[in-house]
């Protein structure tokens, strides 16, 4: 392998590794955020324990989200030099804000919420986990805004002598559309995985005759959560749909894997045979779904594969502008299928704990004990299909992925660092994972000591 | 001042705040087996580091955007030419930042030596490669520009072990030892407090002979001295200082003046630099300055309000979380230090 194709596998590994527990953090940060409220305004023990409880698990997973996330910044320059270069006037500026306006303060007010318990007033100790909450939030959205430029660049004009793209307006890369629509479309998502992870645990401890008293709320705070989340996340997957179409035809074209431009084009569930375009499939499909999708109109038309490979040949000269078909349209459909398939267990489920009851059915916990998985697994594929389908493109029509790798980094280089972490990130997973297993069995504290004049410290590492 | 000045100035400022802040975390944790001898002990020596490691690392985060954002060049250049050591620093931040959250969580020994000793290395390799990559970058390293007109690294690994960069490194090495080792003295009580005084005063003496080698070193390879001459002078008095200070038992001071030194240092390393942000090794061939290596003028004009806004309220509240993390850590604080959070089921 080259040393592009080793790069892209290591961007892969890393992203989608760093992406598991970013939503988790994100979404979990403002539940416990919630509880803490919960227990300021009523006072109830109960709320206490379940942020101290729900609080050990976002730790669990603050922490390597935190870490994995240093190695995004490092690895533009490190194994996309020539991408840096190119992009570095505009893609640098929402990297640094994320570190000035977010970076700084998830950490700080964190690190004052993780420790101020006996040192701070009620009221600040609270402010500080809202305070870290919505730095996760700044974070998601200047980073959202970087990743928006490379899809639908906007704000730039081209410099030929310099051989880079420049910044034109820092307001148009902050308001891209697509950013917006990628915005609402990633924290409902968090919301969704963390809802679901607070649901299974909660239902997991219910089951096992474990502080019920914690366990309930976490359940119904966890499903309602998935469940609002779940219809914000459709509602933007729409608009982000339609942005695709207008901004990016070819991967609505790959995603649904239409070679050719059709109207009344169907949303296909399943395809039986190869999706190379050139023998006939058997689909089942939604009829004109797609059309609504991509258009807003069920007689819209959607432009083909090949219409739009042939066009843009005579755009941006010879090449192959059309992304692997069957990744796309594959993880196009896990990625709604598995957020579609949380939603329908979490709405089930919801409807048999109405009135207090607990189905004690294996099938039931079970279907519980699955249930964080599947967001974690939507979010995966939702990344792997916006970053694959726009190949061959790094930047959308500006600039190719095979432009951007580091001249200078031997393939040697990048397969060794590619081994190493992920060779590390696959040890941390089995740590962190035993982890959030082993605080989950251990449970909620059953009594808190609240007493201010303790000569102990509240926590210590 | 031009725009790319000020953006020199504030990428060195930045500097300044990751190698004074994080520095001290890398020398407590590069300190952790010598200076604490029980489990009480170990656990009050990483509580003082508790809720200011992360925020002192995001120093090292926004330096790196920085340099991406006002210096393109820059970042992309040292970023692929560094990159087996900074592949090596992001190992050691990964792993000391799961480290500090994780090793308490179990009382079971094997697993908390494990992660001392991952914290110890992961403080180590940091603490020497940031002295190394510096060390190169004031040196010169070897550059070529590719057909393209990029100006790219062409020195391979084994170039940037030279002897002034090794020196480089140990000095940084050395100097965020005795700066932990000074924040131990000033954040610990009992016998932790007594070792990392000691400590302090036997690690600093070797750190001043360490900087006045390689800031001697560093003034022989460049034209004009007189900034470096001026700065190493601060190094020198400041470092001193911390020593008398350390010796009388003064740990606020001696903690102060250490920073001061450690900021000076980068200064004067700056110094060196400027205008240049990555000269070439041999003279007169193509090197990356704050014009060549530069965003344009609108971008460094946006990130200026940015920076001109955001720094002071940063400074503000993550001042704030120092004060109110002020006192003392002793180990009988710390209930049952034996055991871990997940020991037993409740």
């Amino acid at each position: 392998m080259s040393a592009l194709d080793l790069a892209r596998w290591q961007f892969g590994i890393t992203t989608v590794y760093h992406f598991i527990f970013v939503p988790i953090t994100i979404g979990s940060g403002f539940l416990v955020a919630g509880l803490q409220t919960a227990w300021y305004r009523t006072n109830k023990d109960k709320y206490l324990r379940a942020t101290k409880f729900f609080g050990k698990l976002f730790l669990i997973n603050f922490a390597i989200g935190v870490v994995t996330g240093i190695v995004q910044e490092f690895q533009f320059g490190m194994n996309w030099s020539s991408y840096s270069r190119f992009v570095g006037d505009i893609f640098g500026a929402p990297l640094a804000m994320e570190g000035l306006l977010a970076f700084f303060l998830e950490s700080t007010f964190l690190g004052m919420w993780i420790f101020g318990w006996d040192r701070l007033s009620k009221k600040l100790h609270l402010a500080s986990i809202w305070m870290a909450a919505i730095g996760t939030l700044l974070s998601a959205y200047f980073i959202l805004a970087a990743n928006a430029f490379m899809q639908h660049p906007v704000g730039y004009v081209l410099n030929g002598t310099r051989g880079r793209a420049e910044l034109t307006s820092i307001m148009k890369v902050l308001t891209n559309s697509t950013a917006l629509a990628a915005f609402f479309h990633t924290i409902p998502s968090a919301f969704l995985t963390a809802g679901a992870l607070f649901a299974g645990v909660g239902a997991w401890m219910i089951f096992h005759k474990k502080d019920a008293e914690v366990a309930k709320p976490a359940l119904k705070i966890g499903l309602i959560t998935v469940l609002i989340s779940f219809v914000i996340v459709a509602v933007s997957g729409d608009t982000t749909a339609r942005l695709m179409t207008t901004q990016q035809p070819m991967k609505m074209a790959a995603a649904e894997a239409v070679y050719n431009t059709k109207t009344n084009v169907p949303f296909s569930l399943l395809t039986v045979g190869t999706l190379n375009g050139s023998k006939s499939v058997f689909q089942i499909g939604l009829p004109s779904v797609l059309s609504f999708m991509a258009t807003g109109n069920v007689n819209g038309t959607v432009e083909g594969v090949n219409n739009l490979e042939k066009s843009y040949e005579q755009k941006y000269g010879p090449g192959n502008y059309t992304p692997n078909i069957p990744f796309a349209y594959w993880s196009f459909r896990l990625m709604i299928g598995f957020g579609a398939l949380a939603a329908l267990i979490s709405l089930l489920a919801l409807w048999f704990i109405r009135k207090g009851q607990f189905p004690r059915k294996r099938w039931f916990v079970r279907s519980m004990i699955v249930l964080p998985f599947l967001p974690i697994l939507a979010n995966s594929f939702g990344w792997i299909f916006t970053e694959s389908a726009r190949q061959p493109w790094v930047v959308f029509g500006l600039f190719k992925t095979s432009a951007g790798v580091s001249p200078g980094v031997s393939a040697a280089s990048v397969l060794f660092t590619m081994v190493v972490f992920t060779l590390l990130y696959g040890v941390l997973a089995v740590i962190e994972f035993g982890l959030m297993l082993r605080t989950i069995k251990v449970g909620p504290e059953k009594t808190i000591d609240r007493d201010d004049n303790s000569k102990t410290l509240t926590m210590a590492y | 001042m031009s725009l790319n000045s000020f953006w020199f100035v504030i990428i060195a400022v930045l500097w300044i705040g990751y190698f004074v802040l994080e520095g001290f975390d890398f020398g407590v944790g590069i300190l952790l087996p010598v200076v604490a001898k029980n489990q009480a002990e170990r656990r009050a020596v990483l509580t003082t580091l508790g809720p200011l490691w992360d925020g002192n690392e995001v120093w090292l985060l926004v330096a790196g955007g920085a340099t991406f954002a006002a210096f393109p060049e820059w970042y992309a250049t040292l970023f692929s030419g560094f990159y087996l050591p900074l592949f090596l620093i992001l190992l050691s931040l990964i792993v000391r930042g799961v480290a500090f959250e994780y090793r308490s969580k179990y009382g079971s020994e094997k697993w908390r030596s494990r992660w001392d000793l991952a914290i110890t290395i992961s403080s180590l390799l940091p603490a020497l490669l940031w002295g190394v990559a510096f060390a190169n970058i004031v040196r010169g390293v070897p550059l070529t520009k590719t057909a393209a007109g990029y100006i790219q690294y062409s020195g391979g690994f084994w170039n940037l072990l030279n002897p002034y960069a090794l020196l480089g490194g140990l000095t940084t090495l050395s100097l965020f030892v005795s700066h932990g080792a000074f924040f131990l003295a000033l954040k610990t009580d009992g016998e932790i407090r007594v070792r990392a005084n000691k400590l302090g005063q036997q690690v600093g003496l070797v750190t001043a002979l360490l900087a006045v080698l390689f800031l001697g070193w560093t003034m022989l390879g460049l034209t004009s001295k007189g900034g470096v001459i001026a700065g190493s002078t601060v190094v020198v008095v400041a470092w001193l200082t911390a020593l008398a200070a350390n010796m009388k038992g003064r740990e606020g001071y001696a903690f102060l003046f250490s920073a001061i030194a450690t900021a000076a240092v980068v200064v004067t390393l700056f110094t060196g630099l400027y205008p240049n942000v990555m000269p070439n090794l041999t003279a007169g061939g193509p090197g990356l300055n704050i014009f060549n290596a530069s965003s344009t003028h609108y971008t460094l004009g946006v990130m200026t309000w940015v920076a001109l806004i955001m720094t002071p309220i940063v400074l503000l509240y993550q001042g704030w979380s120092y004060w109110i993390f002020r006192k003392r850590i002793n180990p009988n604080q710390i209930s049952t230090p034996e055991v871990g959070v997940l020991d037993t089921v409740h």
